[in-house]
């Protein structure tokens, strides 16, 4: 476990809602029991809202605004009394962030709280980076890794850097470019089921790409699009292991990657 | 859902030769873009100035016709004004009988293809001459344009010379591109300069002077306006500018976001016909100005800042679906994003039902455009009135709906995740799940992780309690 810079007053810890994205909860909880243990060791007091489901986007972004905007006020209603919202995906931070206010443009009431909660919610990983300028300190991985920048993160947070200068710090880990690091997965939530064939065609050449960096990992900041990566790099027969960033500078990238047994 | 649009796709993915051209073009295009950017560092300024010209033309939109209309009327010219498609082509094909031309000369115009020029000049009986070696191409297979700039982009050359020698009298003997083009040009020039009529697009009309600016590469638009008797211009009602420095500030971020140039070999304004002392030029010089449906998107808060497209293609050639699928499977004039919200409100929004879907809406498109127009958030409100309109699948809908009946219910959902999650387990074989139920758009193409035994809500009470 990597251990915190030097530890703040206890009054000064911040209160950080941990926001698990319902795909990690189901699919994943390493993730969320990495984010727990990074925000801890960043200093922060962690809570993690039991009546949180999911942002709401899949509804918002299938056109049902209504629904979408159901979710974004449970998302509110259950996170609002933190000091800091932090969810380990871009996607679902950038729903909150960008189109929460959206959503509830037509809801004088709500609105707000949306835009309120929506200042205080942060990715991860540039939440660990730029807020809290918590840097790794004791953690090694002796691996090849990769990194996709994830699209809703990288244009929507402008998440680029943070992610890189945090695993750069992580001893053994070897960076390796990836060219179209920046290009779309095909991933797009329901989209790569609405549309499989075409998203399968997209992720197919992100698989080449990968496996031409020659790293022996590949990393980013949203489970989504890793699974959608790892899935097809795994019906390749490929030989690359998927983890989201976040475990690994977590101390827990030695465990299971995406698709392995516990 | 077996819509066309589907039934397209599948068969543009399983055509490795369009993939091949598609990648030869996009990438070339990507590459030269980025290169131009780095030698303009202005170009974030100059993209909010252009992005401001465009949204106050559009905000005065009337003032600038009629302005336009007047000085271009001053200089001898003829303003036709066109509600539709079927009123531009009426108008197109009342001044080419009227000129007693049987043979018309076209350059490259995708305001033709969206108006359906080319069909009606056809059933009129009129020949058409393309005098762009992409339109050409396309002419001679038959086809529509599958890109905006490069209209032939989905045919590799090899295609391309097959087709140009069945097809040429005298074709090319040698496999260069050089060799091509002549061939092309032997084919046309005589009937370039036979024919009475030259019926050309514009990518900027001056306000201030009446003048039609056009771009080229191939400086075949002269070719198009000069040698005959009457040019006809047919524009989009949104491609006014204020003025000439106006309009260079676009074609300054047209050229460099299309095609990577610093400005493309030819850049023609046309202000009226020949007058008394010019040495060439038409003796009549019509402009027809077609809304097409522009003035209901500019009334449409969620659709206005399309008008300031200045159909460059960028969002095309950098969009992964566009690049999957190349542009015929769109089903319409435009492609790519730009496409997917245009087609929709010209076309109705139920015939072009899976566009604004068919996008992992990753922002790329926007990120490109020269004019820093929203598409994602366009596509995003196209999803927003298709679902309000029944236009979404059931089975879309259902699976929405029941997803969110149990989001909302946090117990629910968290004692339905970890049942969920238990059920999954079943088809894993080791990490992995091949096939799965209700699953099979995911499993037919990538395997599935198989989701850990227990959730991270039921682990973390079980955590909190062992504490
Ligand atoms: S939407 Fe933007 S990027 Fe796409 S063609 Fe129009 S101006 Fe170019």
């Amino acid at each position: 476990m990597p251990h915190a810079t030097p530890a703040p007053e206890p009054r000064s810890r911040p209160r950080v809602g941990l926001f698990v994205t319902c795909l990690a909860d189901a699919i994943r909880p390493r993730l969320g029991f990495a984010a727990l243990s990074l925000l801890e060791a960043a200093g922060c007091d962690v809570e993690v809202p039991r009546a949180q489901t999911c942002c709401g986007q899949p509804a918002f972004n299938s056109g049902d605004t209504q629904g979408g905007a159901a979710l974004a006020r449970r998302t509110i209603a259950a996170f609002e009394g933190c000091d800091h919202v932090v969810v380990p995906s871009g996607s679902c931070a950038g729903m909150i962030r960008a189109h929460y206010r959206e959503a509830l443009a037509d809801d004088p009431a709500w609105l707000p709280r949306a835009e309120a909660l929506a200042a205080k919610t942060h990715e991860l990983l540039s939440f660990l980076a730029d807020y809290r300028g918590w840097r790794p300190q004791g953690v090694a991985l002796a691996a090849s890794a990769t990194y996709h920048d994830s699209c809703s993160g990288l244009r929507e947070l402008g998440i680029l850097d943070q992610p890189r200068a945090l695993l750069r710090e992580v001893d053994g880990l070897e960076l390796r470019p990836l060219t179209g690091n920046d290009v779309c997965c095909g991933f797009g939530g329901t989209f790569c089921v609405k549309y499989p064939a075409i998203s399968d065609a997209i992720v197919k050449e992100k698989a080449v790409l990968i496996e031409a960096s020659g790293a022996q990992l590949l990393l980013g900041g949203d489970l989504g699009c890793l699974m959608n990566m790892a899935g097809a790099l795994h019906r390749r027969g490929s030989a690359v292991r998927a983890f989201h960033a976040a475990e690994v500078l977590a101390g827990m990238g030695n465990g299971p990657a995406i698709g392995e047994e516990e | 859902m077996g819509t066309v649009f589907k039934r397209d796709v599948a068969r543009a993915l399983s055509d490795a030769t369009l993939k091949t051209a598609i990648d030869r073009t996009t990438v070339t295009a990507e590459r030269k873009r980025a290169a131009a950017l780095t030698d303009y560092p202005q170009f974030a300024a100059a993209r909010e100035r252009g992005t401001r010209i465009k949204d106050h033309v559009v905000a005065h939109l009337d003032h600038y016709l009629l302005e336009f209309e007047r000085n271009a009327t001053a200089s001898g010219a003829t303003v036709h004004w066109a509600a539709d498609s079927e009123e531009a082509c009426r108008i197109v094909l009342g001044i080419c009988r009227g000129a007693g031309a049987r043979r018309v000369t076209r350059s490259k115009s995708m305001l033709g293809e969206e108006i359906g020029l080319p069909h009606a000049l056809e059933a009129a009986g009129i020949e058409r001459v393309e005098t762009d070696l992409a339109e050409h191409i396309v002419q001679l297979a038959g086809e529509t344009p599958s890109h905006i700039i490069w209209p032939a982009l989905h045919k590799t050359r090899e295609q391309v010379s097959a087709l140009f020698k069945a097809s040429h009298r005298d074709p090319h003997k040698t496999e260069d591109v050089e060799a091509m083009v002549e061939s092309a040009r032997r084919e046309l020039r005589d009937r370039f300069l036979s024919a009475e009529v030259g019926i050309s697009g514009a990518n900027f009309l001056v306000a201030d002077s009446g003048a039609v600016c056009t771009v080229t590469n191939e400086g075949n638009a002269e070719l198009t306006t000069t040698p005959p008797r009457v040019h006809i211009v047919t524009a989009g009602i949104e491609k006014l500018v204020p003025s000439l420095a106006h309009a260079f500030v676009l074609l300054r971020l047209l050229v460099r976001s299309a095609t990577g140039a610093d400005l493309t070999q030819y850049t023609t304004f046309h202000c009226g016909p020949k007058r008394p002392g010019d040495l060439d030029g038409p003796q009549e010089f019509h402009i027809v100005l077609v809304d097409n449906g522009r003035s209901r998107m500019l009334a449409d808060a969620g659709l206005r800042e399309m008008l300031r497209c200045i159909r460059c293609g960028a969002c095309m050639n950098h969009c992964v679906v566009y690049r999957q699928i190349g542009g015929h499977a769109y089903g319409a004039t435009y492609p790519g994003p730009m496409g997917a919200v245009l087609t929709p409100a010209l076309q109705g929004a139920e015939k072009a039902r899976d566009l604004p879907h068919a996008c992992t809406l990753n922002g790329r498109c926007q990120e490109v455009c020269p004019v820093g127009i929203p598409l994602p958030a366009l596509l995003r409100g196209w999803r927003d009135r298709s679902w309000k309109d029944g236009l979404v699948p059931q089975s879309v809908r259902s699976g929405l709906w029941l997803w969110r009946f149990a989001a909302e219910r946090p117990r629910l959902y968290h004692l339905g995740t970890a049942a969920a999650v238990r059920a999954m387990r079943l088809f894993r074989r080791g990490g992995w799940i091949g096939r799965m139920p209700l699953a099979g758009a995911w499993t037919r193409y990538r395997d599935f992780p198989a989701p850990a035994g227990r959730t991270f809500m039921e682990q973390l009470r079980d955590r909190e309690r062992g504490r």
